[in-house]
This record gives structure tokens, C-alpha cells and sequence, in this order.
């Protein structure tokens, strides 16, 4: 088996410059190579967000692939209805290629976890052979930086500020992940861009499969979370280096660590990089760290070894 | 307003019907800092590349001879009418062979 | 020539879907209609029908998938009622601007609060801001009837508008009557399959649902208004070809004994099969009375209705839905008086609002409403004190 490296990405770029996302945008660098990983073969259905928005302002298309968007809770749908259709019109006889031509249902954390979220779990219910993409940027992030399911604890949001009575969020994410594999769907992967190599793995492993597939991006968001443009991927590299985020996948049942990360940097690191944390407390940062240690001692005892090792102060 | 098409010649459903018709809104005027790729420090490790979110970096099959004689099958260029400035790729260059300068207009 | 069936309203919208040889059927169950989509299943599960059948869990992912579906090139199906429909209701829009032929049976049923199963016209009137071509069959046959001919409109080159069949919740949709019923092969020769509109393809990507601003969107609503009206055109021409295909002949509305009647009752759904019978029994009795059928809400066919009313001395319009604090009250009263000022006729129109929530409608009822409306005659619209009157309800 070869390995993938980042000189096996493909050149073709299906995602077009002159997009209005913001400088170091996250969640652009997940979109170009989530494309690039899947090739032409698509249709995607995306939901309302800030990749939409700012990919398809009329009369401009970022995108060199089929695309259509319908409204904010239905991407799931959506793509559950094109699946269905490629299904009927091959057994028909009337699609005009005979090609496989992979459904993908692309969704913030917005459109998956909340308002999404019948949706998603209809289509995954159904079985339908859709390769669902959750790009997380933690936050409502399009309308403006208000909270959602997805925001960790103590994350500064429009709706979540922190002042005298409020600490910003006080509720953890919601693990979408969980309900995903809750419905016994073949494929589950979280990946992040700053391991590409592992993204690329992934992202073709879920699109080769006959779905439902799931995948969760970390996608960070530079307005969001508060952080000079030019730090996206160091940011992203954090949060697997402090075990914040933790790359892994769930294959018919079986769970694996696919980035091993031996000794962990401190959750701090992670916290003092973002503004959205920069009100928090030694007190606070001490109960994310408890809980970031609680996590990975359950990842590791599932997996079966300790593939996330012990925080190692620098 | 005057030379914009009107409702009898525009595809239905606002469809858009041109793939990639974005690289027509050039997104250069963004950028207060632009990246600079010194060619004969840059390794071609294709990180700039591969991290550009827009993308604003170019791969090009250029061969290249650095003065100490090391040669390239290819050239990393920044496409200026597109890079708005982000930094990543800079910081990102593992030999720091990107510099952001301030853009002078 | 089809086969006569004792088909409900539902079974035979399922049967009418099934002729069309629908690629995707997507839909939730909701009273009234339910039938339709355990019909469509059974149909599937048969090899009946050869379509993808979703389960979707909610009316609004219903709608949703059908959107997806049509846009990847398939002849889709969905059917609602009420609650469901206003669910969909979000898609609703979105599927007319997308300009996607998808064709919706809707089982008309009272809208909550209280809740209420039984039929009256609220949720279609509800829906039919939404930009959709609306119909309101009269009977089983017209129901099925419509929904093939929808998909004759709907993906005509030069509609590409989502349409709408409503029939009566409970009183069509489960009253078992005669039905001639169309066969695959001659629902397929008079609306064939052709996949004209925008389809999302590999080989010809294109982007569908962009974000419009505000010097781009107005020209898509203008796009959508237009194609609305020029589509009365195909609707006639549709029409016609469904006569000529399979005999029974459709109008966009049609007269009974209008061209003498003093008293005009219009009327939709199943009311004015109570109407018609009771206009014969009346009209023995001395009384001029006309009934105007409207069969096409969305475009309003106000042409053929103005020429059905222009001769009456009072006009009585039936509602079978409210639009609170309006200044019409009932929707098809407020087309009713808009088709009649704009062509100058000066005669009073009174709105009678009847059988909501599923009350009866009975005959002795339009009787007080035709001579209520009787006694209007002469009158000029300013001098009449009400212009609505709540029928059969307790005080």
C-alpha cells in the first residue's frame, strides 16, 4: 500500500480563487482539498453557511463541481434526494454517464449539529449512499459569531460573552460524533488539515465506501476565534498537539487513533493562541485541562493503547 | 447598474452556470501584506501550496537552478491577483524562504 | 382507453403518480393523506413502480429531498396536508425561484390550533403565496386527472414551475368513487419524460442556489412572475391535450348556468359538487342561480372567471379558509373582487365562509347564501355594512 504525501495531492484545483472567505480561512483550506481528495466525480448539496455564502455570490462560483444549495437545516436531504435520483435514473437507463458519482452533503456545525440535525440523522438512518462533510468552526460563524452546539466550554461568542455572571460557553460540545455512529453507519473520521496526509486517507476512505459516511473537519475561523490570519495551520497542529482535537476513525465498529501523538502539549498552549479564550481564568484553564485528560484517557482505553500520551510541559 | 443583464436574459433560479467563475473577482485588494518567495532559499516542499486557502500560490512546472547549483523541476509563484495577504504560507515554509512586506500601492 | 377503478381521492393521486412513472417519491405521513403515500409504497414494493421511495422523517425534509431529486434530472412525487405543508413551506419558495417541476398532491386540511383533521382549503390558501401553479380538484377522477396533467406543465421548457393538486381532505381524499385510470404508457405519451431544466451533472457542473444580492435578486422574482403567467398559456394548451389523449375535457374554471344567473356562487373542491345540485334543484324553483367552478387558483384565471360573473347581478363568493384581519377575509373572495374592480364590474360581491375545520356543507346552506346574496342585489359595494358572513357557525 503506498503511503500518501503531500506530493500525491492533486493538482486540479475544483475550488476556484475569488471567493470571499476571509484571509487564512480554515474552513477554505478544507474545502480545496476536500475536493481535490474527491475528484470530479460529485454533487454536492451544502447547506447555508460561510462556505456557501462566500463561495457563490451570483453571479460567481467558486465551484468546478455540480452544486446546490437549498436552505440551512436540509443539506442531508438534499443529498438523500440526489442519491435517490442517481439511483432511479441509472436503473432507467437515463443518466448520461456511467461513472460512480458520489453524493457529498457538506454543512458548518450550524447546519449538522443544530438546525441540521433531523436531517442528517433521516439520511443516516435511511442508509443513503452520502458522504456527509461537517466543516467545524465551532460557532454560528456566518451571521456573525454567535454560539453553537458545536462551541466549547468556555469559548467567547457574540452569544456566549464572557463578562461578570457569564464565562463565555458553559456547556461543552456537543459530540456529534456519538450521534453519527449512534445510527451504525459504516464510517466515521475526524480529520484535520494540518495532517493531510491523514485528510486525504480519510476523506477517500469515507468517499469509497458505500455510505452513509461522516466526516468531521476541524475547520478554525480566524474572526471567530481570534487569531492573526497567518496562524491557521499552527493552530490546527495544536490542537492535536494539546489533545484538544484528536484524529481518529470508526470502521464498521472499530475505533482507531490515526495520529499518535506520544507526549501532549499543555491545553494552554492551545487556549492562550485564540482571543475567544483570552478571558479565562488559571482556575479555568486548569478544569479544561481535567477534562481534555478525561477524554483521552477514554480514546485511549477504547482504542486499546495509549495512543495520546501524558502532557509533557515544553 | 446600466450594463447588468436583466431578467430576460439571465438563467433561471439564479443558477450559474460558468464552473470557477470567481477567478473573475480578483481578490488582490485585500491584502495590506503580500508574501514574498525567495526562489533560492525555497526547497519546493510544496507546504505554501498546499496550505494556501484560496489558492493564491501557483505550482509551476518551471525548472529552476538555484546559484548553488541545486535544480527544480518546478516554481512556487504567488498568483498576486488572488493572495490576500494571510501569511500562513509564510509562516507555514519550513526553510523561511517566504517574507511578508508591506504592499505599496 | 383506462380502466375503471373504485379508487379514494388518495389512491387515486398514488395511481396518477404511478402513470407518471415517478424516478423519486418522498413523503411523510400526515391525515389526511396517508393513504397516498401507503399506496406509492405498496406500489414500490410490488414492482408496480420502479422509484426510489424515501422514508424522510419530517415533511420539510419531504420537500427537501424532492428538491435534490428533481434537481439531479428525476420526475419526483410528494404529498401533504396541513401541518406538512406549512412544515414545507420554507421549500416551498425555494423550489418555485429553483425552478424545479416537482408536483405535490395536497389532502386540504384545517390548520392548527385546535388541532383538526378534517378538510377545509387553509393550507392551500396558506401555500399559495409560495409561487407554485395550484390546482383544486373536484373529485377523485379530477385529482388524478390533474397530477398527470401537473407533470405535463410543471416540466414544460417553458414553465419549469413547481405544481400543486388539492383535493378535499377526507371528502375526496377518502370517498371512494368511480375512477378512469390512466396508464402508464398514455400518462408517458402525453407528458413524456424530458429533463429540460438545470440538472446537476459531473460533466456540466453548475452551481444551483447562489446568494443573490440586491442588485441581482429582484430580477429572478420578475423571472418567476413572468413564467407564472405565461403559464397559462401551456396550462390551456396542456388542457387541451389531455382531452384529446383521454377525452375528459378540463377549463381553468367552469360556468354552470352562469351566462343567465342573477346569483353567482363561486366555489372550489367539493363544494361545488353540492353546488351543482343544488343550482338544478333551485333553478326548478325559479331562482337564477350560476355556479363558477375555480379549478385554477395559482395563475388566476381571471379571464375565464370574469366572463362567468360579468352578466351577474350579485356575486357569492364561498371560502373555505380565513386570512384573519384582512381586508378580505376569505383569499378566494379577495381574487374574486380584484378580477372584478379591475374590469370595472360595479356589482356587489359578498364573501360567505363555510365548513371549516370540516363542518358540513349542506345544501339548506347555500340556499341562505344565495338568497342572503339575493338580497344584495342593486346594492353598490360602499353601502353594504359586511361584505363576509360566517355560514354554520353557532354565535
Amino acid at each position: 500500500m503506498s503511503t500518501f504525501t503531500i506530493a500525491s495531492i492533486p493538482k486540479e484545483e475544483l475550488l476556484a480563487p475569488g471567493h470571499r472567505m476571509c484571509q487564512g480561512c480554515g474552513a477554505a483550506i478544507v474545502m480545496r482539498h476536500l475536493l481535490k481528495a474527491l475528484g470530479r466525480n460529485v454533487i454536492i448539496a451544502h447547506a447555508t453557511g460561510c462556505v456557501e455564502v462566500t463561495t457563490t455570490l451570483y453571479p460567481e462560483t467558486a465551484w468546478r463541481v455540480p452544486w446546490i444549495h437549498v436552505a440551512f437545516e436540509n443539506a442531508a436531504a438534499v443529498a438523500s434526494g440526489i442519491e435517490a435520483a442517481l439511483k432511479s435514473l441509472k436503473k432507467k437507463g437515463f443518466l448520461s454517464y456511467e461513472k460512480r458519482v458520489k453524493v457529498v452533503a457538506i454543512g458548518g456545525d450550524g447546519g449538522t449539529v443544530d438546525i441540521g440535525l433531523q436531517a442528517l440523522s433521516g439520511m443516516l438512518e435511511r442508509g443513503h449512499d452520502v458522504l456527509y462533510v461537517l466543516y467545524d468552526n465551532e460557532a454560528y460563524m456566518n451571521t456573525g459569531i454567535q454560539r453553537s452546539g458545536a462551541t466549547p466550554l468556555y469559548a467567547w461568542t457574540t452569544t456566549t460573552p464572557a463578562g461578570s455572571v457569564w464565562r463565555g460557553e458553559w456547556r461543552r460540545k456537543k459530540d456529534i460524533i456519538g450521534i453519527v455512529k449512534a445510527h451504525g453507519v459504516p464510517y466515521v473520521a475526524t480529520v484535520n488539515f494540518a495532517y493531510i496526509s491523514d485528510f486525504y486517507t480519510k476523506l477517500r476512505k469515507a468517499a469509497e465506501i458505500e455510505g452513509p459516511t461522516f466526516i468531521h473537519a476541524y475547520s478554525p475561523c480566524v474572526p471567530g476565534w481570534r487569531y492573526e490570519p497567518h496562524l491557521t495551520v499552527k493552530i490546527a497542529k495544536l490542537a492535536v498537539q494539546t489533545g484538544i482535537w484528536v484524529n481518529y476513525e470508526i470502521e464498521k465498529g472499530v475505533f482507531r487513533v490515526t495520529t499518535p501523538v506520544p507526549k501532549r502539549l499543555p491545553v494552554e498552549e492551545y487556549l492562550k493562541a485564540q482571543g475567544r479564550f483570552a478571558h479565562l481564568t488559571k482556575e479555568e484553564v486548569e478544569a479544561i485541562q481535567k477534562l481534555v485528560d478525561e477524554d483521552i484517557e477514554y480514546i485511549n482505553k477504547i482504542a486499546g493503547a495509549t495512543l495520546i500520551g501524558p502532557v509533557e510541559k515544553k | 447598474m446600466a450594463s447588468l443583464p436583466g431578467w430576460r436574459d439571465l438563467p433561471r433560479g439564479a443558477t450559474i452556470l460558468e464552473p470557477g467563475s470567481s477567478i473573475r473577482y480578483k481578490t488582490a485588494n485585500w491584502r495590506v501584506l503580500k508574501p514574498v518567495i525567495d526562489q533560492e532559499k525555497c526547497v519546493r516542499c510544496r507546504i505554501c501550496w498546499t496550505y494556501c486557502p484560496e489558492p493564491a500560490i501557483l505550482e509551476l512546472d518551471e525548472p529552476y537552478t538555484t546559484k548553488s547549483g541545486r535544480t527544480f523541476k518546478v516554481t512556487y509563484t504567488v498568483d498576486y491577483d488572488y493572495c490576500k495577504g494571510c501569511g500562513v504560507c509564510a509562516e507555514e515554509c519550513p526553510v523561511k524562504a517566504i517574507t511578508m512586506v508591506e504592499e505599496v500601492r | 382507453m383506462g380502466k375503471l377503478m373504485p379508487l379514494s381521492g388518495n389512491y387515486a393521486v398514488a395511481y396518477a403518480a404511478k402513470a407518471a412513472d415517478v424516478d423519486v417519491v418522498a413523503a411523510y405521513p400526515i391525515t389526511p393523506q396517508t393513504a397516498v403515500v401507503e399506496k406509492l409504497a405498496e406500489f414500490v414494493a410490488n414492482g408496480e413502480l420502479n422509484a426510489e421511495f424515501l422514508h424522510v422523517e419530517s415533511e420539510h425534509s419531504a420537500l427537501s429531498a424532492v428538491v435534490g431529486a428533481s434537481a439531479a434530472g428525476a420526475r419526483v412525487f410528494t404529498a401533504t396536508s396541513s401541518q406538512g405543508l406549512l412544515l414545507m413551506y420554507e421549500i416551498m419558495h425555494i423550489a418555485s425561484t429553483m425552478r424545479l417541476p416537482i408536483v405535490m398532491g395536497i389532502a386540504t386540511r384545517a390548520i392548527s390550533a385546535p388541532i383538526n383533521i378534517w378538510c377545509d382549503h387553509s393550507d392551500f390558501m396558506a401555500a399559495a403565496d409560495a409561487g407554485w401553479i395550484m390546482f383544486m380538484a373536484i373529485n377523485a377522477q379530477e385529482a388524478h386527472d390533474l397530477v398527470i396533467t401537473a407533470y405535463r406543465i410543471a416540466e414544460d421548457p417553458g414553465v419549469h414551475i413547481p405544481v400543486a393538486v388539492g383535493y378535499d381532505g377526507f371528502i375526496v381524499s377518502h370517498t371512494i368513487e368511480p375512477v378512469n385510470v390512466i396508464e402508464k404508457e398514455e400518462a408517458l405519451s402525453y407528458a413524456p419524460k424530458r429533463a429540460t431544466w438545470f440538472i446537476l451533472n459531473p460533466e456540466k457542473p453548475i452551481t444551483m442556489g447562489s446568494l443573490a444580492s440586491p442588485e441581482w435578486y429582484y430580477e429572478f422574482r420578475v423571472q418567476l412572475q413572468k413564467a407564472i403567467e405565461n403559464s397559462k398559456e401551456v396550462i390551456s394548451t396542456a388542457f387541451r391535450e389531455f382531452r384529446q389523449h383521454f377525452g375528459r375535457e378540463y377549463r381553468e374554471a367552469d360556468g354552470y348556468y352562469t351566462d343567465d344567473a342573477d346569483v353567482v356562487l363561486v366555489t372550489m373542491g367539493s363544494i361545488t359538487g353540492t353546488a351543482i345540485s343544488y343550482a338544478e334543484e333551485a333553478r326548478k324553483a325559479g331562482l337564477k342561480v350560476g355556479i363558477l367552478n375555480i379549478r385554477l387558483f395559482r395563475p388566476f384565471p381571471e379571464e375565464e372567471v370574469f366572463k362567468h360573473i360579468e352578466r351577474a347581478k350579485v356575486v357569492a363568493v364561498i371560502d373555505r379558509a380565513i386570512n384573519p384581519g384582512s381586508s378580505f377575509v376569505g383569499p378566494l373572495y379577495s381574487e374574486m373582487v380584484v378580477t372584478a374592480f379591475k374590469r370595472g364590474l360595479d356589482v356587489p360581491i359578498a364573501n360567505y365562509v363555510i365548513g371549516l375545520g370540516g363542518r358540513a356543507v349542506l345544501r339548506s346552506h347555500l340556499d341562505l347564501i344565495v338568497k342572503h346574496a339575493h338580497g344584495l342585489s342593486g346594492k353598490k359595494m360602499r353601502d353594504i355594512e359586511s361584505h363576509y358572513t360566517f355560514v354554520g357557525v353557532r354565535e
